[in-house]
């Protein structure tokens, strides 16, 4: 689906998004919504979005199979077949939001939990799960979707996408970067660099970071004492605080910004508020760190509830479109199962492969040593 | 007139020229690269001939330096960054090593990292703490890196032109108290491989391995020991990841003895990774044990003690005099 040339924009004074006022870093002042929890159309004076019924439906369906298709790799690590799994249960809307703003010609810097906007890149999701199973590190070709390898090193990314972006400027092209990370990411120097590098080279780059309130144990107030938005004031770029269970918040927010910085007005940073609903990864536990009561308001404010809500008020989509939508989610399911299960184990001799470009004498001699031993034991008729 | 005579420094700014000159992807990056032309001036003039989006002066940070010149290597650029000294590459040490080293890799050989990451490196300047340091072993140690270092003004100008076309990340270390050495440098030659060592000296009673820095004090032992009757052969390694071992070899094969000398601490340093593997490879040549003379495992001292910790003339010649006594 294409939500590209719909909504348009008003222009706005992006200083107003970076007041100075004293507020706890974690209250919600200034959310910028436009779907309320209980799924009523609300406006917002500075960005607005007009989209037909098919492109909602499709924003709705596009969460839905993220959501599933996550489900799916939770219970896959549970049964074994992958080492690990970062859930984004609870931050669909954030990802498809902002991932459904780009255009093919974007590039985006993902951390490592960005499934749905990998969704929305049209990654094969199939191709997500490599790292987690363990047969490689990656694995797909960052340059088929624009679609960065993920990164592991909370906050490495952004300076990659800052450089990307002055590589997009050098070339006078009018594409924009995007760089997801979190707000346990926002206190590594490497996310303050790229905030200074962008600014400085006013690159067109969009700083989307999830504050899904928790760094795997470390809530928000372990990393900021100002919301985070409010940084962007001090490097010089605005910054906007979106309600990131809001899929079409999320899309407004982020196609502005995008926009801005195809202007050549340089780099903004969207927060996006969301929670994470699950672990951190498949290896933490929650209950140690938080109260089931936390959840629980959240879950009130579930971003593909509060859609459903609004699509089934405004007679947008009807029973069939459910059904139909729930058919190709046990569809999807049961693709990525199979995938997984089907995923061969890599060749032994991968391990020398790809170290370098140009090759290695050292590379060359190991590899040649490996063989030699594995060589032996067929000599040796084991 | 192809040939010139050239202070390393003035080869690394001629090489830096061509590059620029030659692809227009290549950028150079760093603190102080532009109007001031580098603290050492290797970059001189530059920025006024090829402009500030191509001689990029940027923030005082070295990650940022190092992770936007992986975002511009991703989008077809070939970033050539300048540290500004030694001790100042580990705030860069993560997007070094956990990114730029693993990058191609990762991505299935699908993307590549022409990232040539220049530092002035070593002692004997008189400077003050963190602007003297080795820390070649620390980069070498990492797969996915190519480390390499010039010892004189031709290989400065070719090995640069040669790790800036490499599609590998390269870290280059510029001996620093070498800037200002004059050489001659045929900038018509057909280099050799960048990662091949060279046999500076020939002799036959002894090989001492070095790089960089090093390779001048090792030569003027040679001298010295000639004096005495003692035939000593001198290789420059040049690159340290990979390391040429075969010529390393072919020449222990032929003195039976070896000293490898560096200024990083000897302890699990580039010396330490030779000797081992030169024993595995030569140990029914070798007359003595692999020797190894470099800096003590203590930091960097201050510059009125740096006489003592780096090897100097004495020090050598006196490896090599332990060396020949077994």
């Amino acid at each position: 689906m294409t939500v590209e040339s719909t909504a348009a924009r008003k222009p706005r004074r992006s200083t107003k998004r970076v007041s100075a006022a004293k507020e706890p870093q974690n209250s919600e002042p200034q959310l910028v919504q436009l779907l309320t929890p209980e799924g009523e159309r609300v406006e917002h004076p500075e960005y607005e979005i007009d989209l037909t019924p098919d492109e909602l439906r499709g924003l709705y369906r596009d969460m839905v199979l993220t959501r599933r298709f996550d489900a799916e790799a939770t219970s896959l690590q549970r049964q074994g077949e992958l080492g690990l799994w970062a859930s984004l249960l609870g931050q669909e809307a954030a990802q498809i939001g902002s991932g459904r703003a780009l255009r093919d010609d974007d590039y985006v810097f993902p951390t490592y939990r960005e499934h749905g906007v990998a969704w929305c890149r049209g990654v094969d999701p199939t191709n997500l799960l490599g790292m987690f199973r363990g047969v490689n590190h990656g694995g797909w070709d960052p340059s088929t979707n624009n679609f960065h390898l993920y990164t592991i090193v909370i906050g490495s990314q952004t300076l990659h996408a800052t450089g990307y972006a002055m590589g997009v400027a050098k070339d006078g092209a009018d594409s924009a970067v995007i760089a997801y990370f979190g707000d346990g990411a926002s206190s590594q120097g490497d996310v303050a660099e790229s905030f200074t590098f962008s600014a400085v080279y006013n690159a067109p780059v969009v700083f989307f970071c999830q504050n899904n309130q928790w760094a795997i144990s470390e809530p928000t107030e372990k990393q900021t004492r100002v919301p985070l938005y409010q940084r962007a004031q001090g490097f010089g770029f605005p910054g906007v605080r979106v309600d990131g269970n809001d899929v079409l918040a999320c899309l407004a927010v982020t196609r502005s910004a995008l926009e801005r910085a195809r202007r050549g007005e340089g780099p903004t940073l969207v927060e996006a508020f969301t929670y994470r609903m699950g672990a951190h990864t498949t290896s933490d536990d929650p209950t140690k760190y938080r109260a089931d009561e936390e959840r629980q308001a959240w879950e009130a404010k579930d971003p593909i509830l509060r859609l459903r809500t609004y699509l089934e008020n405004a007679g947008h989509a009807d029973e069939a479109f459910f059904t139909s939508l729930d058919e190709e989610s046990e569809t999807l399911g049961k693709r990525v199962r199979e995938a997984v299960r089907a995923m061969p184990d890599p060749d032994h001799l991968a391990i020398f492969e790809n170290v370098y470009a140009d090759g290695h004498a050292l590379v060359d001699e190991e590899r040649a040593q490996f063989l030699a031993y594995q060589a032996s034991f067929a000599e040796e008729g084991n | 007139m192809a040939v010139q005579k050239l202070p390393l420094a003035k080869a690394l700014n001629e090489s830096l020229r061509k590059a620029l000159d030659t692809d227009p992807k290549v950028l150079i990056m760093g603190e102080d690269v532009g109007k001031l032309g580098g603290v050492f001036r290797v970059t001189d003039g530059l920025q006024k001939d090829f402009g500030e989006d191509r001689v990029i002066d940027t923030p005082l940070a070295e990650s940022g330096i190092v992770g936007t010149a992986i975002g511009l290597a991703l989008r077809g650029y070939r970033p050539v960054v300048e540290i500004q000294f030694d001790g100042f590459v580990f705030p860069a040490y993560d997007q070094i090593v956990t990114q730029l080293a693993k990058m191609h890799a990762r991505a299935l050989g699908k993307i590549k990292m022409p990232v040539v990451i220049r530092i002035p490196y070593g002692g004997g300047i008189g400077a003050v703490e963190h602007h003297s340091e080795s820390p070649e072993a620390l980069f070498a140690h990492v797969a996915g890196l190519k480390v390499v270092s010039p010892s004189n003004s031709s290989d400065a100008y070719w090995m640069l032109q040669q790790a800036i076309q490499s599609d590998d990340p390269v870290i280059f270390f510029e001996p620093k108290r070498r800037y200002w050495d004059k050489g001659e440098v045929d900038v018509e030659a057909i280099p050799g491989p960048l990662h091949k060592a060279r046999i500076d000296r020939s002799g036959s009673d002894i090989t001492l391995a070095a790089y960089g820095p090093m390779v001048k004090v090792c030569v003027e032992a040679a001298a010295a020991a000639a004096e005495e009757g003692k035939s000593v052969e001198v290789l420059d390694l040049r690159s340290m990841s990979p390391i040429d071992f075969d010529t390393i070899q072919k020449s222990v094969e032929k003195t039976g003895r070896l000293v490898v000398v560096h200024e990083a601490p000897v302890f699990y340093g580039s010396g330490a990774e030779i000797a081992a593997r030169i024993t595995e490879r030569c140990f029914y040549h070798l007359e003595a044990p692999v020797l190894r003379v470099g800096g003590y495992h203590a930091p960097y001292p201050p510059a009125r003690l740096e006489e003592e910790y780096l090897p100097g003339l004495d020090r050598v010649l006196d490896a090599v005099d332990r060396s020949l006594a077994y």
